[in-house]
């Protein structure tokens, strides 16, 4: 048995193969697995390949930044960043979507064919007590946390709230991990320009 | 995309999501969020964990946003034999 070297096409494709092999082992498992399941599904923000595979993303990117105009040029590195970042999540999101298609400018209304509808209040007898929902609806004081945080996410203005919960927990993961990449590349680039300066000096 | 279509088949055949479920969302959320995380994790009230997800968003774009600036900064205000040097290492 070989030991895969690390190289990027490598790793995508054991991630390929390992979520196939999951997603078949997911039917015979009962729904807490299947849970579990679907945490590793979407890509691991915090494993070091994503991270690897962001970075060069990010590297190639930023190559392609020309420093035209000084105003625009910390929006153009950041607009690069989220573009790799939304390429790295393979378009599963909403998020990474939205990022796609507003560089592209293409107005694409994908809506969902079965939108989430409020819950009848007879099934709510659980012991456990809803804040967000009372007799259907909303509660007001949390509808506007739920609008806000719904606009912090891109593209979840108008989405109702199970879907921007799950935008934000795979959201946040994805933004800590371009945190990482970015100042680990600043890092990098900052120590080698200053060794460079000193060198050449 | 199919394990979405499916997740939500499973999960919502009549096209409700129970209340148990935004639970469960909310928890997930709220072990993504630092502060909360190192408090005991019962007690949390939902608007709590919102209002934290929207800080902790706010506060990470903004350090992205930061980032970004200082790298276009590093990327412009070099010399030429620099900014070769910084662009072989990003061609790596």
């Amino acid at each position: 048995m070989t030991s895969p070297s690390t190289t990027i096409p490598n790793i995508v494709t054991n991630t390929d193969i390992s979520r196939d092999t999951r997603r078949k082992k997911r039917k015979n498992k009962t729904q807490k697995h299947h849970q579990q399941d679907q945490i590793q599904i979407n890509p691991k923000w915090k494993s070091q390949e994503q991270q690897q595979i962001y970075s060069t993303k990010l590297r190639q990117a930023i190559t392609r930044v020309n420093s035209s105009s000084t105003p625009r040029r910390g929006k153009a590195v950041r607009e690069a960043a989220d573009r790799a970042l939304a390429v790295t999540a393979r378009g599963r999101t909403r998020w990474s979507r939205t990022i796609l298609m507003t560089r592209l400018k293409i107005k694409f209304r994908k809506k969902k064919p079965n939108r989430v509808t409020a819950l009848p209040s007879t099934r709510s007898k659980k012991s456990r007590v809803n804040v967000f929902r009372l007799k259907g609806k909303v509660v007001p004081s949390m509808q506007r946390k739920v609008r806000f945080l719904g606009g912090l996410v891109p593209g979840c203005k108008k989405e109702p709230l199970p879907v921007i919960l799950e935008e934000a927990i795979d959201y946040i993961p994805a933004l800590e991990m371009q945190v990482r990449a970015m100042s680990a590349l600043f890092n990098l680039l900052s120590a080698s320009t200053s060794g460079a300066g000193v060198s050449s000096g | 995309m199919s394990s979405r279509r499916s997740r939500s088949r499973q999960t919502s055949s009549s096209r409700n999501i129970t209340d148990d479920q935004i639970h469960d969302l909310v928890s997930k959320l709220q072990q993504l969020l630092p502060e909360i995380r190192n408090r005991s994790s019962d007690k949390v009230s939902a608007s709590r964990v919102l209002q934290e997800t929207c800080n902790y968003i706010r506060n990470l774009n903004r350090e992205v946003d930061d980032l970004s600036e200082r790298l276009s900064e590093l990327l412009a205000t070099t010399d030429t034999a620099q900014a070769a040097i910084i662009r072989n290492l990003l061609m790596q």
